[in-house]
């Protein structure tokens, strides 16, 4: 009874109804009840960093403790994660928080995580001369008509397309603001019209594979 | 001093990264992981200083509020992934969050969304005039991409010119954002460039 | 063999030392490029302008250091207009990890224009479940934030005196990465008609026109480029604007790739064509 999907899709029900009789009607109890839900969801949600921070953490350990892979790089990924740790809790006692400017915690974040994130995101550039260089040919109409398309916003969206023509610019905006925009309109209508109907679904109990 | 170490440290790490434009090598590989790492050991102590603390522990210890115990539990609880035996307890949790991102989907995605961006479509098309061109433009685009997803089996007479034309439009979404991302790309090797020429090297002033 | 055939077949390691110089050599020989702010960027620095005095702002750090050089531009040239106009920054944190980066701009330009910590712009940092919190600032603020970045309680601040809700706050400004803001839109917007201007990564940046067009946002920053044009408004020209040049030639040269290639892809496509004809 209580190991089965009963209980969590009641749950789910009772909680979205909540939060839909409150959307109409925010007086009590409906209006505290909504309040106390979703103060009760953020602090729920904080949890949910744990669980990926441990998921990851133990992989890594297993990979160490049976030496399978590159189980080198997991020492540096631990390496890396207990040092954090415990200078964070350091700098806790230290300065009553880790996150003050002036904290080895900081430190950390400003020449370790900054670089190294934006980084790894920055090798994207390369990617994408490269990819556009090999694989972006105008096969068709509508690849030809997408080919096209790029090259104007990409000339028109910077500086050097106000030197080339003024209209380049202005162009460019007006197939941002009018083809570009209705197009664009049309998916997310799709999407939310169908996000809504998966809403309405889970709440019925009729969608249950998140409890798989 | 502290900021000239970090700043050769952050360099260093840097160009780890970059390695890998040659090909894939160890110092790629280990910049890789310590960035996981880092991220997760920092992840943890922001747990702690702006959930648990602020939201949890001072709450029930300074205000007595011990009703926050139930999202305590619940938190806790979603915690029995990792123990398989009891790991169906973690669902009721996951149901909470569900619930709750459903009752919310449903209002907001009618009131925010839908609604307003329909209502956006409905313009006036009187005079010719380019305005008039313009909206009906949008009109006619928001249509045919809506037919283009929708009627994808089934393409007779109107619904297959209908989607004909999406598909159009789409081709012209697809294209800016294309050039979107491109620069977004670049903007984001500018900014890495430019730390190593200005804070690093200082080339630039 | 063909010259563009041969090109094809160019190990992508050339093309990358090509982007790479690109990049560089206008960041150091600084050809001079004119900025011109487009009218989604102008909407957002007018309104702004037209805030009066003492009113609240409320900027959400929705983005973390890959996006870094998009949004840090965007975030000092608002909040140098923000100090210089006399309004108030409320900043709030949805991406943990992007947190240190408010902190680091709001106290630089705060040192700069001497403004005071609480009384003129205060960091209330991060809380987890931002679907819920933003819906809940629609209730009271103190809910989810009862006390700042430092864990200092809200109600010893005086810029928190009379700050309960989105009626208190004048405008939102997003700074997105990702898909937050859509939660922006549709609760604080759509439900409790809060005034919203984003300043978007280039990347989602094409998604958000339609609201744009819809009058739901006031305004829409995109990419650096969108910073650039900031800075030239506020007047002082930084980081956005010194990265256009670059920019440029990048573009331009991408393109030429994308042309290259597309000979390339046309004289071998005739050439099978007359091999097939033989």
């Amino acid at each position: 009874m209580l190991k089965g999907k009963g209980i969590p899709v009641f749950i789910t029900f009772i909680v979205g109804t909540i939060m839909i009789f409150s959307f109409f009607i925010p007086h009590k109890p409906f209006g505290d009840l909504e309040k106390i839900s979703l103060n009760w969801y953020s602090i729920i949600a904080g949890f949910t960093m744990l669980l990926g921070v441990d998921s990851l953490i133990g992989m890594h350990y297993r990979k160490i403790t049976r030496r399978t892979g590159n189980w080198g790089y997991s020492i540096v990924l631990i390496a890396g994660f207990t040092g954090t740790v415990v200078i964070g809790i350091i700098e806790t006692i230290r300065l009553g928080t880790a996150f003050n400017e002036a904290s080895y915690f900081t430190y950390i974040y400003n020449y370790f995580i900054v670089p190294l994130q934006s980084t790894m995101f920055s090798l994207l550039a390369f990617f994408i001369a490269s990819a556009a260089y090999r694989a972006f040919r105008a096969r068709n109409f509508d690849a030809t008509l997408l080919l096209i398309t790029a090259i104007i916003v990409m000339l028109g969206r910077v500086p050097l397309g106000e030197q080339i023509s003024p209209n380049l610019p202005k162009f460019t905006e007006w197939i941002m603001q009018v083809p570009q925009m209705a197009a664009k309109r049309g998916i997310g209508l799709g999407i939310s019209l169908g996000a809504l109907g998966v809403s309405i679904r889970i709440l019925l109990g009729i969608e249950r594979s998140y409890l798989s | 001093m502290g900021t000239t170490i970090g700043i050769w440290i952050a360099a260093g790490l840097t160009l780890f990264i970059y390695s890998f434009l040659y090909k894939d090598n160890p110092f790629y590989k280990f910049a890789e992981h310590l960035y996981v790492g880092i991220t997760a050991g920092y992840w943890l102590i922001y747990t702690w200083a702006y959930v648990i603390q602020p939201m949890l522990l001072d709450p029930i210890i300074k205000n007595k509020e011990f009703i926050l115990i139930i999202p305590a539990f619940f938190g806790i609880i979603m915690l029995t992934r990792w123990f398989p035996n009891i790991a169906w307890l973690s669902r009721w949790s996951i149901a909470f969050t569900v619930g709750m991102g459903a009752g919310l989907g449903v209002t907001g995605a009618i009131q925010g969304f839908i609604l307003p961006q329909v209502q956006a479509t409905l313009i006036p098309l009187s005079g010719f005039n380019f305005e008039t061109f313009n909206n009906l433009l949008i009109i006619f685009g928001v249509l045919t991409t809506l037919i283009y997803f929708y009627f994808s089996k089934e393409q007779k007479g109107v619904l297959k010119y209908g989607s004909k034309i999406g598909i159009t439009f789409i081709m012209i979404a697809f294209g800016a954002s294309f050039g979107y991302t491109v620069m977004a790309r670049i903007s984001l090797l500018i900014g890495r460039i430019y730390f190593l020429l200005s804070d690093w090297l200082k080339i630039l002033k | 063999m063909n010259i563009f055939l041969k090109l094809s077949k160019v190990d992508r390691r050339f093309i990358y030392i090509f982007i790479a110089l690109v990049v560089i050599l206008p960041l150091i020989l600084k050809p001079k490029f004119p900025v011109v702010p487009t009218k989604p960027v102008q909407d957002v620095y007018d309104y702004v302008e037209n805030l009066p005095e003492g009113s609240k702002v409320m900027i959400s750090i929705d983005y973390d250091a890959a996006s870094m050089p998009e949004q840090q531009p965007f975030l000092e040239a608002l909040l140098r207009q923000l100090f210089r106009n006399k309004l108030k920054p409320i900043l709030v944190v949805q991406w943990q990890l992007g947190a240190p980066l408010g902190t680091t701009a709001l106290e630089k330009i705060a040192r700069e224009t001497q403004a005071i910590y609480g009384v003129d712009y205060i960091n209330l940092g991060y809380r987890p479940g931002y679907v819920a919190q933003i819906v809940g600032i629609g209730k009271e603020i103190r809910d989810y934030f009862k006390t700042d970045y430092r864990n200092i309680p809200l109600d010893s601040f005086p810029i928190m005196k009379n700050v309960h809700n989105y009626n208190d706050i004048d405008l939102l400004v997003g700074l997105e990465a990702g898909a937050t803001y859509l939660v922006w839109i549709e609760y604080a917007g759509g439900r409790f008609k809060q005034k919203i201007a984003l300043a978007l990564n280039a990347v989602s940046a094409p998604d958000a026109y339609y609201f744009y067009q819809s009058k739901q946002i006031i305004g829409l920053v995109g990419g650096m480029k969108g910073a650039a044009e900031y800075e030239a408004l506020v007047g002082k020209p930084d980081l956005a604007v010194a990265g256009m040049a670059s920019q440029s030639y990048s573009h331009l040269v991408i393109i030429i790739f994308i042309i290259l290639g597309n000979i390339a892809y046309f004289v071998e496509k005739s050439r099978k064509a007359k091999e097939g004809g033989k």
